[in-house]
């Protein structure tokens, strides 16, 4: 077996391994049924959950929340963070605040956004990308900083177009921050809603898990964690797939 | 080698009828609460198909200069013309730069990185695969056309990026210190393919170096620069034939040529890092 098969056979072994222990101890009753349900009865209730059709109006609202969330949060940071590196004076006012932003507990703000936009998918919208923004604006901020000056020098000689000269060879330079911000936007955009969701809501993902909590239906609930927690893993998967090909292509691997 | 004697000594030579590149007057001075003079003012003509050389102490405007006629950043005063034309703050056509740090792009492969400047300036699908074929096999690159830069070598990405700026054929060519960052072997053989690729393009080349038996192999004229602000106090003829290869550091001239640079320059040294009992 090569090295990087082993790592990746450990890696599943773990997994398999703490879900086969949680199995083990809801079994056996060493964890309260009332706690926890073992995870094989969460699968089969999530598997009806799922061909019942009874969560798709959910999941089709949670996950429009986030890509919305996600696709603006990282439009505004990219341009938000080129248009700072350009300004270096205004970069200098606002370096102290992008640095603190996450010190901000912004579900405080909840309630007002739902004052301001209603009880419907916006302020979840908001919510998230006024989560997810800062660290795509972080990661531009950063990548923009370690383009080497020989590359914009070189674009230059080679005469291209200032808009030019960005698209081909500024972006792809700075090409892996800008990929570790959208993976952070991502995480982002999905902590936003669906914590908004838990929160206050009339539908969504988070809303059926604190409904189902509410309403002392473990099935429902783990069911529905589980749910998430499979599709943010395989998402994030996909992405880390992408990112390591880039890089690995770019270290000569 | 049946090599001319060198006119070491010699001030700056009659200036060429027709200077490929000209500078008059030219000063740089850097803005800012504390404004830092760092070249000039200086005169320089490089004739047409010329190889010439620009030695001088660390920090004394070497590669300001070289910006100031790629004309990535506009003179203080003065003026610069390129074939005629007046260089103001914009590169103009015909000029190629490559600089010491490495400056392929990780995320084209050799081929797409060479081919990266004709794609862009409109020339057709085919010449470009016949000109950056050309280039590939010029500079020895054949074997690692599909490679990305970070499977090479630092002197194989040198090579990349001195083929992405052939392959564009320019006219002069501006290299500072391309080889600074390789070993003194690579150096030399480097040397070699640039005399090579000087003598077939026929294009004029500035080469700035730090290195003064590197100026002294590959030069027709080396210009031999104070400490800051940089002026040329010196212009030396080599007076080396137009075929030749680092062979040349086995001839006497070669030692009296590097001899004589290094008597110019190490007052200048001394005053750059600061000695009080230069010179």
């Amino acid at each position: 077996m090569s090295r990087k098969a082993a790592i990746v056979a450990t890696r599943i072994a773990v997994i398999v391994a703490a879900i086969l222990a949680l199995e083990l101890l809801c079994r056996a009753k060493i964890i309260s049924p009332l706690t926890l349900i073992p995870p094989s009865e969460m699968a089969s209730a999530l598997w009806e959950l799922i061909t019942s059709g009874k969560i798709r109006d959910d999941i089709v609202q949670t996950f429009t929340t986030v890509a919305l969330a996600f696709v603006l949060s990282v439009a505004a940071g990219f341009t938000l963070g080129v248009v700072i590196h350009a300004l270096p004076r205004v970069r200098r006012a606002l370096d102290p605040l992008l640095a603190s932003y996450y010190s901000i507990p912004f579900f405080v703000f909840y309630p007002l956004l739902i004052a301001l936009f209603g009880l419907n998918t916006v302020p979840l919208i908001v919510i998230g990308l006024v989560f997810a923004t800062a660290a795509m604006v972080i990661a531009t901020l950063n990548g923009l900083d370690r383009v080497p000056r020989v590359m914009t020098k070189t674009a230059r000689i080679l005469r291209l177009s200032p808009a030019r000269a960005v698209l081909t060879v500024t972006l792809p330079a700075a090409a892996p921050y800008l990929f570790t911000g959208l993976k952070l936007a991502l995480a982002y955009s999905f902590i936003g809603v669906i914590a908004g969701e838990f929160i206050l809501s009339g539908g969504g993902l988070g809303f059926s898990i604190a409904y189902a909590y509410n309403n002392f239906d473990s099935e429902t609930m783990y069911a529905l964690m589980m749910f998430v927690l499979v599709i943010v893993t395989i998402v994030n998967g996909v992405l880390h797939v992408l990112e390591q090909r880039m890089l690995a292509r770019r270290a000569g691997r | 080698m049946n090599v001319a004697v060198a006119q070491v000594g010699g001030r700056e030579s009659a200036p060429q009828a027709a200077a490929h590149a000209r500078l008059r007057g030219v000063t740089r001075v850097f803005g800012g609460k504390l404004p830092v003079h760092a070249l000039g003012p200086l005169d320089l003509d490089l004739a047409r198909g010329e190889f010439f050389s620009v030695v001088g102490p660390s920090g004394c405007g070497k590669s300001t200069l070289m910006d100031l006629i790629a004309g990535l950043n506009p003179p203080t005063e003065g003026s610069i013309t390129f074939e005629d034309r007046a260089v103001a703050g914009e590169v103009p056509d015909g000029i190629g730069a490559v600089f010491q740090e490495d400056a392929s792009f990780p995320w084209l492969t050799v081929r797409d990185n060479i081919a990266f400047g004709l794609r862009r300036s409109g020339v057709d699908a085919a010449e470009t695969r016949r000109r950056v074929d050309y280039v590939i096999g010029f500079m020895g690159l054949k074997d690692f056309t599909n490679a990305y830069p970070a499977q090479l070598s630092g002197g194989m990405r040198q090579r990349v990026c001195i083929a992405r700026t052939l392959v564009l054929q320019p006219r002069l060519i501006l290299l500072d210190e391309p080889f600074g960052a390789l070993d003194q072997q690579t150096r030399l053989l480097m040397g070699d393919e640039l005399l090579r690729l000087w003598r077939e393009t026929g294009a004029t080349v500035m080469l700035i170096t730090h290195a003064l038996d590197e100026a002294a192999m590959l030069s027709d004229r080396v210009g031999v620069m104070s400490s800051r602000p940089g002026r040329f106090i010196e212009t030396i003829t080599t007076g080396w034939p137009r075929e030749r290869d680092s062979n040349i550091v086995a001839d006497t001239a070669f030692g009296a040529v590097t001899a004589r640079l290094w008597s110019l320059l190490r007052g200048e040294s001394l005053k750059a890092i600061g000695a009080k009992d230069a010179r």
